[in-house]
C-alpha cells in the first residue's frame, strides 16, 4: 500500500475509534470541523504549495465567507433599510469611487510633486464626502431597534446561495489585496496579510449597521437540505423508524443531521481535490511550481509572474471564503469576535504544512488529522488534566492546571510544528 | 481662541500618550530590526517573546510585593524586569540552541525560518496563556501620576489639564537609557562592532575571525532584554493580555519596516512615526478645534478621522505606502 493509503486508513480508523469510545456524535462533528478547515487548508495549499505565497489572512477571508451568509440569506430588516440603506450604499460607491479616481490620476499623470499633491487633494474630498454622506445614514440604521436589529438584515435567500458569494466576496477582497501587496517580498506579504486580516475582523466587529457587530447575528437558516432536530424529534414517520432501529430520537435526530453536514461538506471538497489535482498537473500548475522554484528564470521564460500571483491569491482565498461561508451557515450564526488569528490563520497553517505543503492530498490529510486533535484535546483536555495532577494536592495549583487545560493545545500544536519543519520538513505526503 | 489652551489639550491627549507609545513601539521594533539584521529573518515570535518576559516580570513583582518590597513611588516591576530579562535571554538562547541553530548551519530559506518562527510564537503563547491565563492583567502599582490633571490646573491656573502618568515618564527616560547604551555598545565595544560587521557582510565578518556563534547569542540576548523592557513597560502604560501582545506585532513590524529592516535608527524614527500616526488619526480633535477655531466654526460632534477600533489600519496603511513607494524604508535598510 502506498503511504497515503496507510496514513488514509490511519486516519479512518482514529475517527471511528473516536465514535466507538467517545461518541458518534463528537466524531461527526469533529469530521464536520475536519472537512471545513481541510477545504481551508486546500486553500492555503493552493497559496503557498504552489505559488510559495505567504498569506497569514486566512483568518480575514474566513470572516468574510461568513459576512457572506448574514448579507445573503440573514432576512431584510426594511425599517433599517429605509431609514439609512440608500445613504450607506451611496457612501459606499462614494468611497470605491474616489479610491478608482486616485489610482486612474496616479496612474495617468507624470511623476512629481504635482502629481503627489492632486492625489491627496482627491484622497481628502473623498474623504470629507464619503463621511459627510455616509455617517448620518449609518447612524439612522444603527439607531432602528438597536437591541433587536440595527442593521440592514440580508437579502433573505436560501442558505446554499451564500456559499458561493462567500467565494465571490473573499475573491473580490483578494483582488484588491493582491493588487497592492502582492509585490511584496515574502515575509512583508505576510505581515500585510495578517494585518488585512486583522482589518477585516475588525470591520465586522465594529460596523453595527452591516452585521450587528458584537451583538452577533444568530438563527441564521440551514442550507437546503438539512433538517432541524426539533422538526425531526415532532416527525412521527421519524420517530417511528427510530423506534423500529431501536434508536433513540434525539441522539438519531443530531446524528443525521450532523450526517447531512458531512456529505455536503464532501460534496463540495471532492470536486475541489479534483480541480486541484487537475491545474497541478497541467500545463498551469507547471508553471506554478516554476515560478515558485525560481522567479527569475520563470520570468526570463517570459511567464507573467505578478499576474500569476494574482491569479493564484484570488483562487486560494476563494476556497477559504467559501468553506467560511459554510462554517458560518452550518453554525447558524456569525460571531465576529470569534475570529481568532491562532485558530483560523496559523492552524490551517499547521495543517497545510503537517499534510504536506504542495500536495492537496496532503492538505485534505493535515485538515482532518489537525482537527481532531484540536477538537479531542478541547473535550478531553480538562479530564485528563485532572487525572494527570491527581497526585497533587486540591487547591490553588490544581485548579489552575485544569482551567487552563485549553491551552495545551496551543502549546501541542506549535510543538507538532516545530516537529515536522525539523525532521520532515516536506510534510506527511510530501510533494511528488 | 485660545491657542495656550489648545495646545495643552493636545500635548494633554496625544503628544504625551504617542511619545510613551512610540518608545515602546521602537523598542520592540529595535528587537526585530536586530534579528533581522544578524539572523536574516522575519521573527513573528517577537510579540509572544515580550509577552512572556512581562509574564515573568508580572510574577517576579507579585513575588516582591507579597515580601513587601516595593519601591515607593516607582512601580515595584522596575525590580522585577532582571528578573524576567534574565529569564527571556533564557529561552531565547534555548531556542535558538534546540531550533534555530539546525537551520542556521543548513543555511535554510529565510521563508523556512519564518514558519519556524511562527511554531515557536504557537508555544510561547502556549505557555504564557498557561501559566498566566488569557485574562488582562494589572501590575502598576507606586505614584500614579508625575503630574496630574488637578495639580497642572491648581498651578498655572489653565482651564486645560495636562496629566503626565508615571509609567509614561518611566517608559520614556527608561527607552533613552536602554538606546543610549544600545547605540554605545553597537558603535564602541568590540562585540558590538563584530555585530554590525556580522550583519554588513557576514563572509567577510566570518573571513576576519569574528565568532559567528557569540554574535548569534550575543544578538538574542539583546533581543530578549529588549523585548522584555517593551513589553513591561508597555504593560505598565497600559495592561498586560496576552493576546494584545500578539497584535503589537503588526504595529512592531511596521515600525521595524518603515524605518529600514535592519537598521536600529531607523527602527525607533519608525516607531514614534507609527504611535503618533495612530493617535493623530483615531484622536477627536474637537476639544482642541474648539479653542482654535472662533465660535461660528466650533465644532459640535467629533472630529475624528477613524474610530480608534481601527488603529490597526493606520499602521498597516503607512506599512503599505512604505512598502510601495520606498521599499527599503525611510532610512536605508536592508533588502534580502
Amino acid at each position: 500500500m502506498s503511504r497515503s493509503a496507510v496514513l488514509f486508513s490511519a486516519l479512518t480508523l482514529l475517527y471511528i475509534s473516536t465514535g466507538i469510545i467517545f461518541s458518534w456524535n463528537l466524531a461527526l462533528s469533529i469530521l464536520i470541523m475536519g472537512l471545513l478547515s481541510s477545504i481551508m487548508a486546500l486553500g492555503v495549499n493552493i497559496q503557498l504549495g504552489y505559488a510559495g505565497l505567504f498569506n497569514t489572512g486566512i483568518m480575514g477571508f474566513t470572516a468574510l465567507g461568513g459576512l457572506a451568509v448574514v448579507l445573503v440569506s440573514a432576512q431584510p430588516v426594511v425599517a433599517g433599510w429605509n431609514a439609512g440603506g440608500p445613504g450607506i450604499l451611496a457612501g459606499l460607491l462614494l468611497g470605491a469611487a474616489t479610491l478608482a479616481l486616485t489610482i486612474f490620476i496616479w496612474n495617468r499623470m507624470a511623476t512629481g510633486r504635482v502629481r503627489i499633491l492632486i492625489t491627496i487633494i482627491i484622497l481628502i474630498i473623498g474623504f470629507i464626502l464619503f463621511r459627510t454622506v455616509i455617517d448620518p445614514a449609518i447612524i439612522a440604521v444603527e439607531t432602528n431597534d438597536p437591541a433587536s436589529y440595527g442593521n440592514l438584515g440580508g437579502l433573505g435567500l436560501p442558505s446554499l446561495l451564500a456559499w458561493p458569494v462567500g467565494g465571490l466576496l473573499a475573491a473580490v477582497a483578494a483582488w484588491a489585496i493582491g493588487k497592492t501587496a502582492l509585490g511584496l517580498r515574502s515575509d512583508y506579504l505576510a505581515i500585510a496579510t495578517l494585518g488585512i486580516a486583522e482589518i477585516i475582523v475588525a470591520v465586522m466587529r465594529n460596523e453595527d449597521w452591516l452585521a450587528r457587530g458584537v451583538k452577533n447575528i444568530d438563527e441564521l437558516p440551514r442550507p437546503w437540505p438539512v433538517p432541524y432536530e426539533v422538526v425531526l424529534q415532532k416527525d412521527p414517520s421519524f420517530i417511528d423508524w427510530a423506534l423500529r432501529w431501536g434508536f433513540d430520537t434525539v441522539t438519531s435526530s443530531t446524528i443525521i443531521v450532523k450526517l447531512c453536514y458531512v456529505v455536503m461538506f464532501s460534496l463540495v471538497l471532492l470536486p475541489l481535490i479534483w480541480l486541484s489535482e487537475r491545474a497541478l498537473h497541467s500545463p498551469w500548475g507547471r508553471m506554478m511550481r516554476a515560478i515558485r522554484d525560481n522567479e527569475v528564470a520563470a520570468s526570463a521564460m517570459g511567464k507573467n509572474v505578478t499576474k500569476r500571483h494574482l491569479q493564484i491569491f484570488i483562487l486560494g482565498s476563494s476556497i477559504v471564503g467559501i468553506a467560511g461561508a459554510m462554517m458560518t451557515s452550518m453554525e447558524g450564526q456569525l460571531i465576529p469576535g470569534a475570529y481568532n488569528p491562532l485558530r483560523f490563520t496559523f492552524l490551517i497553517w499547521v495543517m497545510a504544512i503537517v499534510g504536506g505543503s504542495g500536495n492537496n492530498w496532503g492538505s485534505v490529510l493535515g485538515g482532518l488529522l489537525i482537527s481532531w486533535l484540536w477538537l479531542i484535546v478541547e473535550s478531553l483536555g480538562p479530564g485528563l488534566m485532572i487525572i494527570l495532577t491527581n497526585g497533587i494536592p486540591d487547591g490553588w495549583l490544581k485548579t489552575h492546571l485544569v482551567e487552563s487545560a485549553p491551552h495545551m493545545r496551543l502549546l501541542t500544536l506549535g510543538v507538532i510544528l516545530l516537529v515536522v519543519l525539523r525532521f520532515s520538513p516536506r510534510g506527511l505526503i510530501p510533494e511528488k | 481662541m485660545d491657542f495656550l489652551n489648545a495646545l495643552i489639550a493636545f500635548l494633554n491627549f496625544v503628544f504625551v500618550p504617542g511619545l510613551a507609545y512610540g518608545a515602546q513601539l521602537a523598542l520592540g521594533a529595535l528587537g526585530i530590526t536586530l534579528i533581522y539584521g544578524i539572523l536574516r529573518f522575519s521573527n513573528f515570535a517577537h510579540g509572544d517573546t515580550m509577552a512572556f518576559g512581562t509574564m515573568v516580570t508580572i510574577y517576579t513583582t507579585w513575588g516582591l510585593q507579597a515580601a513587601g518590597i516595593t519601591l515607593g513611588v516607582l512601580p515595584t516591576a522596575l525590580l522585577g524586569l532582571p528578573v524576567g530579562i534574565a529569564a527571556t535571554a533564557f529561552l531565547t538562547l534555548a531556542t535558538d540552541r534546540i531550533i534555530y541553530k539546525f537551520y542556521r548551519k543548513n543555511k535554510a530559506l529565510p521563508t523556512v525560518l519564518v514558519m519556524v518562527s511562527m511554531g515557536v510564537m504557537f508555544v510561547l503563547n502556549g505557555i504564557v496563556r498557561l501559566f498566566i491565563g488569557v485574562e488582562e492583567q494589572n501590575f502598576a502599582d507606586g505614584e500614579r501620576f508625575l503630574i496630574s490633571t488637578g495639580d497642572f490646573k491648581a498651578m498655572t491656573g489653565l482651564a486645560e489639564g495636562l496629566a503626565i502618568k508615571s509609567t509614561q515618564a518611566i517608559t520614556v527616560i527608561v527607552a533613552v537609557l536602554v538606546v543610549t547604551w544600545l547605540f554605545w555598545f553597537l558603535q564602541k565595544t568590540r562585540t558590538g562592532k563584530s555585530m554590525r560587521a556580522f550583519s554588513d557582510n557576514e563572509e567577510l565578518a566570518l573571513l576576519s575571525s569574528i565568532n559567528p556563534d557569540r554574535v548569534v547569542q550575543m544578538t538574542w540576548i539583546i533581543a530578549a532584554a529588549l523585548a522584555t523592557i517593551a513589553g513591561v513597560l508597555y504593560g505598565l502604560d497600559k495592561s498586560f493580555k496576552p493576546f494584545t501582545y500578539f497584535q503589537l506585532l503588526l504595529p512592531i513590524f511596521a515600525a521595524a519596516i518603515v524605518g529600514g529592516l535592519g537598521n536600529p535608527l531607523g527602527a525607533i524614527a519608525g516607531g514614534f512615526i507609527i504611535a503618533f500616526s495612530e493617535v493623530t488619526v483615531t484622536y477627536a480633535w474637537t476639544k482642541v478645534l474648539t479653542y482654535v477655531l472662533p465660535e461660528s466654526m466650533a465644532p459640535k460632534n467629533l472630529i475624528q478621522l477613524i474610530s480608534t477600533d481601527y488603529k490597526l489600519a493606520v499602521s498597516f496603511v503607512i506599512l503599505i505606502l512604505v512598502l510601495l513607494f520606498m521599499p527599503t524604508g525611510l532610512f536605508k535598510g536592508k533588502s534580502v
